[in-house]
């Protein structure tokens, strides 16, 4: 392994101190507001709390498992990055976690965040296209931009990343099977053709990687990395498709009942 | 029911049918084909990255047909307007179609990957698209009955 990528310590520590720090206050401000929506003699569903903290846990494994195992492994990595980008948003989103905001703000507050969720640059970032770009771009940028070998020698850079990994990941799975109050969503012709030009997108990143290694990492964890990112993939995204048809299914369930031939 | 309610539910019918078509047809290309006999390769080292374009497409759509369908399929149930002959014959042509098109455009055309390696291939591709090519012929023959019974007013 090249040197230069290993003497990072303190942005290690550091990554490892985000990890712990913004989900840990994640899961507290979620279950307080939980809770004073209940004292309120208001109802949320403690699935939602689990989800919420299962996708927490999730994100946070995704960056503790390739810090503390082992950093430069490629597998490791894609591993992570599927865990993050794909995984955790998916039970993130299914949690609400802006419905259970607007019943526990108080009411002037509440109006404030549902104004906000309705503001031009949220209905520009929501929109299912530009959230996908953002995903599958990142992705690419990171990849084949060369951004994968600095990101582990700088500290900010692999914080960025992983944000960005996050969120990006968040909008996307929020724009497809989002349940929050959002900015009316395009039909669902048009989610699916995004499905499917992301998943396209992303498969066929794992295949470039598999035989265009990213600078600093080797043939053979590109080719382990590459094939673990495009079945890895396959799976959470048949898990999103899923859910996207489930809603359809519902919402376009026959309102009157015909009478039995 | 009325008569445009039958012919909306009969194109529901081929479009449930023909996406579980090419999901099945992809699923099985890459379950049997890849995963269990290992005869075609994740990657050819003479794929062009069209191929790989046509590969991420048709592979995105695979699944997302398959789970679409299902669901599509249990709505025609519910609404007892599921009609077996449309459904059938947009299966064949849905996976005859696939096939052909991973027969001919994608292994010959932008040499994705091969069907198998080391052998002599003429009589895997010329099997690989006969089934192809018949799948496609006698789903269309089932969908121009049905579409005869539906206009009719009898597949049901």
């Amino acid at each position: 392994m090249p040197s230069h990528l290993d003497h990072n310590a303190a942005g290690a520590a550091m990554a490892v101190w985000f990890a712990f720090a913004v989900p840990f206050v994640a899961a507290v401000g979620y279950v307080a507001a939980a809770g004073r929506v209940r004292r309120r003699g208001g109802i949320w569903p403690w699935w939602r709390t689990a989800l919420w903290c299962a996708g927490l846990l999730t994100a946070a494994t995704a960056i503790l498992g390739p810090e503390t195992l082992r950093r430069h492994d490629f597998t490791v990595h894609m591993i992570g990055h599927l865990l993050l980008g794909m995984a955790a948003p998916l039970l993130l989103v299914s949690a609400a976690p802006f419905t259970l905001a607007l019943r526990a703000l108080p009411v002037g507050r509440a109006r404030q965040l549902a104004r906000l969720l309705h503001a031009e640059p949220v209905r520009v970032l929501t929109h299912p296209l530009a959230a996908a770009v953002l995903n599958a771009g990142g992705l690419w940028l990171l990849y084949t931009a060369g951004l994968y070998q600095h990101m582990n020698s700088r500290t900010w850079l692999h914080l960025a990343v992983h944000a960005h990994i996050a969120l990006a990941g968040y909008l996307f799975t929020a724009a497809i099977i989002g349940v929050d109050p959002a900015p009316r969503r395009p039909a669902p012709r048009v989610r699916v053709a995004v499905v499917v030009a992301f998943l396209a997108a992303h498969d066929i990143l794992a295949k470039y990687l598999y035989v265009h290694p990213p600078a600093g990492v080797g043939a053979e964890q590109a080719k382990a990395g590459g094939k673990v990112m495009y079945y890895g993939g396959d799976l959470l995204d048949l898990i999103l498709i899923t859910v996207f048809c489930w809603q359809w299914y519902t919402v376009s369930r026959p309102r009157i009942r015909r009478m039995a031939t | 029911m009325s008569r445009t309610d039958r012919r909306g539910a009969t194109g529901r019918n081929v479009l449930s049918g023909a996406l579980l078509g090419v999901g099945v047809a992809a699923f099985v290309d890459e379950t049997v084909f890849h995963q269990l006999l290992h005869w075609h390769h994740f990657y050819d080292k003479s794929t062009p990255g069209i191929g790989l374009v046509s590969d991420g497409i048709f592979h995105a759509v695979g699944w997302l047909a398959a789970v679409a369908a299902l669901f599509l399929f249990a709505d025609l149930r519910r609404r007892r307007v599921f009609a077996p002959l449309s459904w059938w014959a947009g299966l064949l042509v849905g996976a005859g179609g696939f096939q052909l098109y991973d027969g001919t455009i994608q292994h010959k055309l932008l040499r994705l990957h091969q069907i198998r390696y080391h052998v002599n291939l003429v009589p895997y591709d010329w099997t690989w698209n006969i089934l192809a090519a018949i799948m496609i012929v006698v789903g269309l023959g089932l969908l121009v009955r049905a579409y005869r019974m539906a206009a009719r007013g009898a597949d049901a």
